[in-house]
This record gives structure tokens, sequence and C-alpha cells, in this order.
């Protein structure tokens, strides 16, 4: 979907603004989402495919006038309403009206260290052997995918060289909505700045992005 | 005299009430352990950064055979330091080099390699630098502070993937006397993002 988070080549937002001496939190509140949001991922309803497109998901002007941790705090709250474990009436009192469900997953304290540590690979084994080479010419797909998609909106109908086979991952655009893993081959493709912006372009520009194979056709 | 700033201090900003209500509902349901989040917390402020990724780039300068295991398999290789797990599961390295630079952004979402640079930094997720450094990657870096040669390609990758990537900056001249740990000073995170470079050891002054 081409919604607010799809952002690359979009006019209007004005200059980057790096902040000197960044501190890692704004207030303790990021803190609390932050955590909030790992701990209630390892509970187990949702993938990080399903997240992201619970952020994608929020009205673009929630989104634009949204901190990160605003648009995190959103989308966990929606996650865990879709998934049943808070009710809108309880986010709305603030008071408990029906128990935890999966509080066997609860992540305790002292496993947190190690859960950070081992991650989530996504890297899958399949035996399709990969469609496409290495210095091989490419077209990506065209067209409005109406779900999750990790296609931004500025690569699509575009011709770039595969430059990388990055090895068979689990494809964002099924897994997001619950309709499996499906694995695929994972490349990475190079695009002339020109090819993506015309004369629009800087000079001497090129981009990169790593596109599933079914996103790509022969050129 | 009354003091009017304490007018205020029983009232939560919209933000922390929120996530206040959301937290003690999840803790009351037993689904979440506070501490947890204190745990996690502490990881990311102290132990999870990116003098790590120093630490990946100065042996990356110093170490042939480290580079040469960077570039076969990164995420192995960074492991070895001990840097590994979330959002570093599939790991990268992008060398910089007086032919090519390279800088790393989300255009998506804030996709970032937490496990050698820590989280990332406000401007890295915001829309201004995820939709302005596809188009015109000269122009922002010069808002850093930097301005390549014109024959130099200037190389964005959009992590769209798990893959993450870390940029090894170019090693600085003069540094030859240096070792591993005071190389590692003069790498800064925007430097291992591309959005900067590495420090001489004067500037690191």
């Amino acid at each position: 979907m081409n919604g607010p988070h799809d952002l690359g080549g979009k006019a209007g937002f004005g200059p980057v603004q790096p902040e000197p001496n960044e501190p890692i939190f704004h207030g303790d509140w990021e803190k609390r989402v932050l955590g909030a949001t790992l701990c209630s991922g390892a509970l187990g309803y949702w993938t990080l495919d399903e997240s992201r497109h619970a952020r994608e998901s929020l009205p673009p002007a929630t989104y634009y006038s949204a901190s990160y941790y605003e648009i995190w705090l959103r989308a966990l709250e929606m996650l865990l309403i879709r998934h049943g474990e808070i009710t809108v009436s309880e986010l709305e009192t603030g008071a408990v009206q029906q128990p935890g469900n999966r509080t066997e997953r609860l992540l305790a304290a002292d496993k947190v260290p190690a859960v950070l540590a081992s991650g989530g690979p996504v890297d899958r084994p399949i035996p399709d052997v990969p469609v496409f080479a290495i210095g091989q010419k490419i077209r990506t797909m065209a067209g409005l995918n109406h779900g999750h998609t990790r296609l931004p909106s500025y690569a699509h109908d575009k011709v770039g060289t595969v430059i990388a086979r990055r090895g068979t991952y689990v494809f964002p655009d099924s897994n997001a909505h619950g309709d499996g893993e499906s694995p695929q081959w994972l490349y990475t493709v190079e695009f002339d700045g020109q090819t993506l912006w015309g004369a629009g372009a800087e000079p001497g520009t090129k981009m990169t992005i790593d596109a599933w194979e079914s996103y790509l056709v022969a050129e | 005299m009354h003091d009017h700033s304490h007018d205020h201090d029983n009232a939560l900003d919209p933000m922390t009430a929120r996530v206040k209500a959301l937290e003690t509902l999840l803790v009351q349901k037993g689904l979440v352990d506070p501490a947890a989040i204190d745990a996690i917390v502490d990881i990311y402020e102290n132990k999870v950064g990116p003098r790590n990724g120093a630490q990946v780039v100065a042996r990356a300068w110093t170490n042939p055979d480290f580079r040469a295991a960077l570039m076969t398999d990164a995420t192995g290789a960074i492991a070895t330091l001990g840097f590994q797990g979330r959002q570093g599961e599939h790991m990268e390295v992008l060398f910089n080099t007086p032919d090519t630079h390279n800088i790393v952004v989300c255009t998506l979402c804030s996709c970032y390699p937490w496990s050698v640079l820590g989280l990332p930094p406000v401007w890295y997720k915001s829309p201004p630098y995820r939709s302005r450094v596809v188009v015109e990657p000269r122009k922002v870096l010069s808002e850093f502070g930097v301005t390549l040669p014109a024959e130099t390609t200037v190389k964005v990758w959009d992590s769209t993937s798990e893959i993450r990537y870390l940029v090894i900056p170019m090693r600085p001249d003069g540094t030859e006397e240096l070792d591993v740990d005071a190389l590692a000073d003069l790498v800064t995170r925007d430097s291992m993002i591309g959005a900067g470079l590495a420090l001489t050891p004067e500037a690191a002054q």
C-alpha cells in the first residue's frame, strides 16, 4: 500500500534536522513505549510484518503529526485490540474488564538479554533455485498493492540491475496479513538516479532496494 | 507566594498518560512485567549502541582477515565481537571508497542495525530524511556538513528487507600509528549510516 509511510521522493517535509548530542530517549514515556512494544510482541500474536502494517495503516494526518514512538504506541494499541488482549472500553476507562489470555507468554525481566541477543531471524530454506542472476536487468512490478508491501512507490515499474542475491526470506506481503511466511528469494537491485527521478536526479547517484523475487520480472 | 508551576505537577502530558494507561492494563492482566521494560531500556541506554559499530569499523580498518570475513559473512564476523540479535540478524557491510560513498535509509519505516548502532536517532526516522535522501543525497549530505567530490558516486541503500546495512567509512589519513581503541574513537554514529565521515584525529580532540 502506498500509505503515509511510503515516503521516498515525496516533497514538502523540509530540511533534515539532526539534533546535537541527541539523547537516546526524549522522555520516559518513549522508554515505556519501546519496552511495552517489545514485551507485547513476545506474546506471539503478531509478526514484525503485521506490526509494520499496523503503523503504516494509521490515517495520514495522524502519521505525519506523530513522533515515531507515538506511531508505535498507536499501532500497539491497535494490535492488542485486534488480537483480543485489550478492549476499546478498557483503554477508554483504564480499568481491567477481562483477564489476560497469554499470561504464560509473559516476558520475564531475566529473559530479556537472551531474547534480544537471539533476535528473530527470517531467513528460511526453500528448494527453489533463484530466477535472476547477478548482473541481470530486471523491471519492478507496477500497480497498486492494497495490502502490505516492501516495494516502495518510487521503485515501481523501473528498470534496474540485480547486484546481490541475499538468500531466501519470509515474504512480508503475505506474512503481514497472517497468510503464511511463503519464503522467496531476496535480491538487492540497483537503479540509476536518472531512471527513478529523470531530469530531477542528482548526477552520479544510485539507489538500491532489497526486492523479493515476485516483485521482479526479467527485462 | 503561590508557585504556579505546581499547578501542573500532577497532570501528565498526553503521551505519558496514554502509555501509562496501556502499561498499567498490561501489567494488571499479567501480560507485561514492568521490570522487563526496565531491562530492555537499560540495554539500549547502556549496553547496545554505536560504540559496538565503531569496534567493528576499527577492526575492519586494521585486520585484513576480519575485513574479509565481513565481506563473506558480516553477521557471523560481527557476532565474534559479541554483537548480534534483534535488528541485526542479517547484516551486510558497505565499504566507502573514493569511488563510492554509501548512505543508508529506510524510506518505509525505521529499519536500522540496532545490534551495532543501538536505537536510531529521530532524524533517521522522520519524514525529511526518509523522503529526501533517495532523491537528493548530495544535498542531504551537505546539510550534514559532508561535501563529496563530483566524481564520487553516491549510493543510497533503502532498507526494504530484514537485511541491515552498516557503512564502513574510509579510514582517515594520518591514523597509521593509532591502535584499535583510538581508531574506534574516530568512528561516529553518522559515519556508520553514511551521513557523515570518520573524524580526523585533530577533529576528535
